[in-house]
């Protein structure tokens, strides 16, 4: 132990006071429902053998954190989850990713891709609205379904929006360009966006690694409150947001998954070395 | 631990001030050569551009674009020019914009990245270059006579749209290629389909660019004469081809393809290879408003590439 692994623990308790009595309940409730299991997930790039043997479960409307150094394959892995790879040529996955309750592997070569991007959600590093208004942004996903009635548009876009704590500083100005928001505004639309569709997981990958302070609070504060609503997996290289928002950490390296536990045994009490190492600054 | 090792100053500042003032000077240098090439271009286009005004200013006048070609010089006109290189243009543009948009998007997002599609690649790009006599030579020997479109605007149009389908082609990839792929990626993660993504996405993103290579492939085409001889236009024309709008049903007719023709180019040349002084200011005249043709083309690609990526920032 020393004082930058104390000040990690301690920053995380302080930004989110309420957590303290959450961890308590949580460590009574043992058996959490799941949402989808990993199981001996490798992933190839061409040759390269990119994640190896990976095993995690992702809980029912919980929030999973992966950290680790970079090109450690957290984004690689995320990106399973929502067959991004299957856009490039020469990308190849083994084992599989359970997804819950239909007990259906998304990895499979007879699950259409795009049916699996319908039930998971993605939210990018990057905030990158369409150039299109804010409306046409939201209810994009909704279109893809071929829904074209106006009020029910009308009605997931604002449920959306309210949820993505967006509404009350867009509504007077749906149909503007999303590109006139702010960074953090347009980070906003994009969860709107990914939200409108009803997902059963949401993917984030380093959600405010291009946003400033301010928006990262109000992107964390987000982010826990649609806890509620949806199983999240978050990529992220802050080790304190992962502490602050998230229930359960799984610290990778090397295309392996080191350890995963609870946030709090992962930050407090590592059975790894390796994740001490890291997550105390000794390394990465 | 570490070993700074000590070496002789070298910021002298007198020193560094004159060499700054040597280096500046090849700035001053090449600027001036710069300048002085470029003018050889400008001051060359300026010289061609007001000559041809100055000769061809006073024949221009409503007569002359309502007229046709005579033996009589101050009673010619280009009436037959400009329709024929209208309807010429028409139908290479509504031959070459769907194709080449459908191959551009086709190569860019759908085509598997084998080696097939990397010679198709290659091909394609080459095409632009090869010269425009042998897209007029293939145009006589497939549309003229295999195919028996004859000595006419189909034939001709087609030709023309040839030879900037792979201009159509390279700009539409260019362009759809200058999309982020965060915005892609953003429309594939929410379910759509690769047609839904570029119906929906890379179509209307990519627009301008799109857009402004097709102007620029018809500025091209405008003034091409070669392939158009080469099939057989009439270098003297006193009558218009059919009219494309009838008055009975179905109101459109399309007798006007199989037409004969001749457009701007060939006008041109005919008047110039006469002997009388005369015919050559009718020659400038319909050169001046072939080029006002050509830049008000650029000009529109210019206004619309603006307006159109006025809305999109990246």
């Amino acid at each position: 132990m020393d004082w930058q692994f104390i000040y990690v623990i301690v920053c995380a308790k302080i930004s989110s006071g309420r957590r303290i009595m959450q961890t308590d309940q949580e460590k009574i409730v043992e058996s959490i429902q799941c949402k989808s299991e990993v199981k001996n997930l490798n992933f190839y790039y061409g040759a390269f053998n990119a994640l190896k043997n990976i095993d995690m479960v992702l809980h029912d409307k919980k929030i999973t954190a992966l950290i680790g150094p970079s090109g450690c394959g957290k984004s690689t892995f995320l990106r399973c989850f929502n067959r991004m790879h299957d856009l490039y040529p020469g990308n190849r996955y083994e084992g599989k990713i359970i997804l819950h309750p239909d007990d259906v592997n998304i990895l499979a070569a007879n699950v259409d891709p795009i049916e699996v991007r319908m039930r998971i959600s993605m939210v990018f590093q990057k905030p990158n609205p369409f150039p299109k208004s804010i409306y046409e942004n939201v209810a994009y996903g909704l279109r893809v379904r071929g829904i074209k009635q106006r009020a029910l548009l009308d009605e997931r876009v604002e449920v959306a929006l309210r949820n993505s704590a967006l509404w009350d500083e867009v509504k007077d100005r749906l149909h503007d360009l999303a590109f006139n928001l702010s960074g953090g505004q347009q980070q906003r639309l994009c969860i709107a966006r990914a939200l409108a569709t009803d997902p059963e997981i949401l993917l984030f990958d380093e959600p405010t690694s291009a946003l400033d302070p301010i928006a990262t609070a109000s992107i964390e504060e987000l982010i826990t409150d649609l806890k509620s609503k949806v199983t999240i997996l978050i990529v992220t290289h802050n080790m304190q947001q992962a502490a602050r928002v998230s229930d359960y950490t799984a610290y990778m390296y090397l295309g392996e998954l080191i350890e995963f536990n609870v946030t709090d045994t992962i930050f407090i009490k590592p059975k790894n070395k390796q994740t001490e190492d890291y997550i105390t600054g000794r390394f990465g | 631990m570490s070993v700074v090792l000590r070496m002789k100053s070298i910021n002298n500042l007198e020193e560094i001030r004159r060499i700054i003032g040597q280096h500046k000077r090849w700035d001053l240098i090449f600027m001036i050569a710069g300048i002085l090439a470029l003018m050889v271009a400008v001051l060359t286009f300026m010289a061609l551009f007001a000559h041809m005004l100055i000769d061809g200013m006073p024949r221009l006048s409503w007569d002359f674009f309502t007229s046709f070609p005579s033996r009589r010089p101050e009673a010619a006109g280009i009436l037959s020019a400009w329709v024929g290189t209208t309807l010429v243009m028409l139908v290479t543009a509504i031959s070459a914009v769907p194709l080449g948009i459908g191959s551009g998007v086709y190569l860019e997002e759908y085509a598997p990245k084998n080696l097939l599609t990397e010679i198709i690649e290659i091909n394609v790009t080459n095409l632009a270059g090869v010269p425009s006599i042998i897209y007029g030579l293939l145009a006589l020997g497939l549309f003229v006579y295999k195919l028996s479109f004859g000595q006419s605007i189909l034939s001709a149009g087609l030709a023309l749209a040839l030879l900037i389908l792979p201009v159509v082609i390279v700009a539409t990839r260019e362009a759809i290629r200058s999309i982020p792929v965060a915005i892609r990626e953003g429309a594939y993660a929410l379910g759509a389909t690769k047609w839904q993504t570029v119906f929906d996405h890379l179509l209307p993103y990519s627009s301008a660019g799109i857009l402004t290579g097709i102007i620029i492939g018809l500025a091209r085409a405008i003034g091409e004469t070669a392939p158009i001889i080469t099939i057989g236009a009439l270098t003297f024309i006193a009558f218009l081809p059919p009219s494309p709008v009838s008055n009975e049903f179905p109101y459109l007719s399309f007798e006007w393809l199989t037409a004969p023709f001749t457009v701007m180019p060939i006008q041109m040349f005919n008047w110039v290879s006469r002997p009388e002084e005369a015919f050559q200011l009718n020659a400038a005249a319909a050169g001046l408003v072939l080029v006002v043709m050509t830049l008000a083309m650029n000009g529109l690609a210019i206004y619309l590439r603006y307006r159109m990526r006025k809305n999109i920032k990246w």
